[in-house]
């Protein structure tokens, strides 16, 4: 069942993600031309979130595969349980029955691990594969093979083929350059930081509480923020961290009380060299400029 | 409302559509020509895409194509003005200088293009050539163009004389390959000393011990495959180092050749990324390409900033806890000594090593009081000379122990 562009777009709102035009979109293509899509950002600003987001509109499961460096088969695909198996074998010879190959090469003792865990589900699920980037170059050629053709081969079980071909959505953050060919396979889409509207947007979606113009008096102030020349910019989960400080100290307008805002601001920071840059007076020209 | 019953399928013989589909390839050659990569099945998939989404309303053509098309941040970025360019007819002139220049700057790997030397050699001029209407002769004008440029750069360029001299420069070769070998070495010890290591691995102690009835008698163990060093270079070509840059290029050119993992820079007033101009086997041809991209080569210095430059765009991807950063440099810069020590700190935060080699420390009676130098030497592993080849033969040991 395909659902329409705007019925999508609705839906993510639901969940708890704005979506841009294009995003909604993307995700409204994977669904048609069954196709994986990479997400490429910088950090925080919530690739994670649009998988969360898109398994919720579909009402399935997310199966998150983190990538780190070393990842391989046995521990992204399957693993026998070998423990299991000579336990079995042992304790089967000493009571004198005998042991076949198809048993100990069963369903019982195959651990599976998310990828086929992903194509194995009824309804399709949404498969993160999350900071792909991290991964070695042997296991992204590995996962283009599954990504083309949704079937496993297991030599001692067989071949699988995905009962359900998975929602699967790739994130990036740059630490390495994946390969063209992945590219290619892919949909892609790049989250940017978000405007001030959609910015805002989100900040009245997670923080109910939050009142409109002052939603977007915060997202103004971020915008102005992010100019800064800053080791760490600060994305979309600062904000959220930030807005629910404020709102936490009962403040209803950055200009009633710039004391608190200010120790507030560090919210916003994550290193030592950006406090110390981030001084009063800048904070104070940021927010002069934010009527 | 966004899908609408679609004009005629995909495989039909309506005039209409074929004349579409004519359209989209020729987009999708456009598109190709400034560095996206597209294959046979996302043209059917947008074909596929054009029959069944509102075609007529361009925002919705624009954003489909938008994520089926594009693979990496640049094609994001540059996608929106090639679109309307081709299908609105917009901003024509400017567009077609962008994308000269990102594929001069992004993809500058793929020798056989011409098109994106001629990016290059004469930014100025592609306005007229694109729009000349016959391609081949296009294509031809700058090929003849782009050598007959390089060929003078060579001989007027000032730098890269010395390379002229075939003795030096077979002795510099000769080291580099050393240097590489020696690398080499090391990996392959590494490799074997595998038999055992910190975790069993049962799947290969099983496979391993059927001969003796699954009973695990031989023990397999696995450990991390380790991966080689990644090695970044950052080769001073100002003034100064006029002497020294030819023997450190082909040095690069070497250690390029080699390693599986190594990138290389030159800097002088600003950073210019030679990787793929050094993968060239052929050294003259690398030469050849690099002179092209480094034009300018020759004035003041500033480290600081080309640092900054590095840190900012490139680091992130390049290095990693495995990577050792080689800056070439005699340390006489123009910019201010604070920018290229706080520089250097963050430098020194994202990899392994940081190895400095001056090769005037070779002279007998030089200390480093430059200021640069002195802001420098905190934050550097090594600080070692460079100025002849058994100053590089001591480099390959150091290296072998990291």
């Amino acid at each position: 069942m395909t659902m329409n562009l705007p019925e999508l777009s609705l839906k993510l709102a639901d969940a708890g993600y704005v979506a841009d035009r294009e995003l909604a979109m993307a995700l409204h293509l994977m669904e048609l031309l069954q196709r994986p899509l990479l997400l490429e950002g910088e950090a925080g600003v919530g690739k994670t979130e649009v998988a969360k987001a898109l398994a919720n509109v579909h009402g399935t499961t997310l199966i998150r595969l983190q990538c780190y460096e070393g990842l391989d088969r046995a521990e992204s695909l399957y693993e026998w349980n070998y423990q299991r198996q000579l336990l079995a074998i042992q304790a089967r010879t000493a009571s004198g029955i005998s042991v076949s190959e198809d048993d100990i090469f069963s369903e019982r003792f195959l651990l599976e691990r998310p990828l086929l865990q992903a194509i194995r589900q009824e309804r399709p699920p949404v498969l993160l594969i999350d900071e792909i980037d991290r991964a070695d170059e042997e296991f992204e050629a590995f996962l283009l093979e599954l990504l083309s053709d949704f079937q496993v081969t297991i030599p001692e079980f067989g071949t699988i083929k995905a009962r359900s071909i998975p929602y699967v959505v790739l994130t990036s953050n740059g630490t390495r350059e994946i390969s063209d060919a992945l590219r290619r396979r892919c949909l892609y889409h790049y989250v940017d930081y978000p405007s001030v509207e959609r910015e805002a947007a989100i900040l009245q979606r997670r923080l109910p509480d939050i009142g409109a113009s002052f939603a977007l008096q915060i997202s103004r102030v971020l915008e102005k923020v992010r100019k800064e020349e800053l080791r760490k910019v600060p994305g979309v989960a600062e904000t959220l961290d930030w807005a629910a400080a404020l709102i936490g100290l009962e403040i209803k307008d950055l200009h009633s009380n710039p004391e608190k805002v200010f120790d507030t601001m560090m919210c916003l920071l994550k290193t030592q060299e950006d406090k110390l840059r981030f001084t009063r007076e800048v904070a104070e020209r940021l927010l002069g400029k934010v009527a | 409302m966004t899908c609408c019953t679609p004009p005629a399928e995909p495989g039909s013989l309506d005039p209409l559509w074929d004349a579409i589909l004519g359209r989209m390839s020729a987009f999708a050659m456009l598109l190709r020509s400034h560095g996206f990569v597209i294959g046979l099945r996302e043209n059917a998939d947008a074909a596929r895409l054009a029959a069944q989404l509102a075609m007529d309303r361009p925002a919705i053509q624009r954003t489909a194509f938008k994520a089926l098309f594009c693979s990496r941040v640049s094609d994001w970025k540059q996608f929106d003005e090639l679109f309307n360019s081709y299908w609105l007819g917009r901003g024509m002139k400017k567009l077609l200088r962008v994308g000269g220049s990102t594929a001069a700057s992004t993809r500058p790997c793929s020798l056989a293009s011409t098109g994106k030397d001629n990016g290059q050699s004469g930014s100025t001029e592609l306005g007229e050539e694109v729009s000349t209407p016959s391609g081949m002769e296009t294509e031809d004008g700058a090929t003849g163009k782009s050598e007959g440029a390089s060929r003078t750069e060579i001989t007027s360029s000032t730098d890269f004389r010395k390379i002229a001299d075939p003795r030096e420069l077979e002795k510099a070769h000769a080291a580099a390959e050393r240097f590489a070998r020696a690398m080499r070495a090391r990996l392959t010890r590494r490799e074997q000393a595998r038999s055992r290591g910190r975790r069993i691995d049962l799947r290969a102690t099983i496979r391993r011990n059927v001969g003796v009835g699954g009973i695990p008698v031989n023990l397999r163990f696995r450990q991390r495959k380790p991966k080689p060093l990644r090695l970044v270079v950052l080769l001073d070509a100002s003034g100064s180092m006029q002497m020294y840059t030819a023997v450190f290029i082909r040095l690069i050119h070497g250690i390029l050749d080699n390693f599986r993992e190594a990138e290389a820079f030159v800097f002088h007033t600003r950073l210019v990324h030679i990787s793929s101009a050094m993968k060239e086997k052929n050294a003259k041809r690398a030469l050849e390409r690099m002179s092209l991209m480094t034009q300018g080569v020759g004035g003041g210095t500033r480290i600081g900033e080309c640092l900054a430059t590095f840190n900012k765009w490139h680091a992130k991807r390049l290095l990693n806890s495995r990577s050792c950063v080689m800056i070439l440099s005699d340390g006489y810069d123009t910019g201010a000594p604070e920018v290229l020590a706080s520089e250097l700190k963050r430098l020194r935060q994202r990899c392994r090593r940081i190895a400095w080699l001056n090769p005037m420390m070779g002279w007998d009676d030089y200390r480093p009081d430059a200021k640069a130098m002195q802001a420098a030497l905190p934050y550097l592993d090594l600080f070692a000379p460079a100025h002849n080849l058994e100053s590089l033969e001591a480099l390959e040991l150091y290296l072998a122990r990291l």
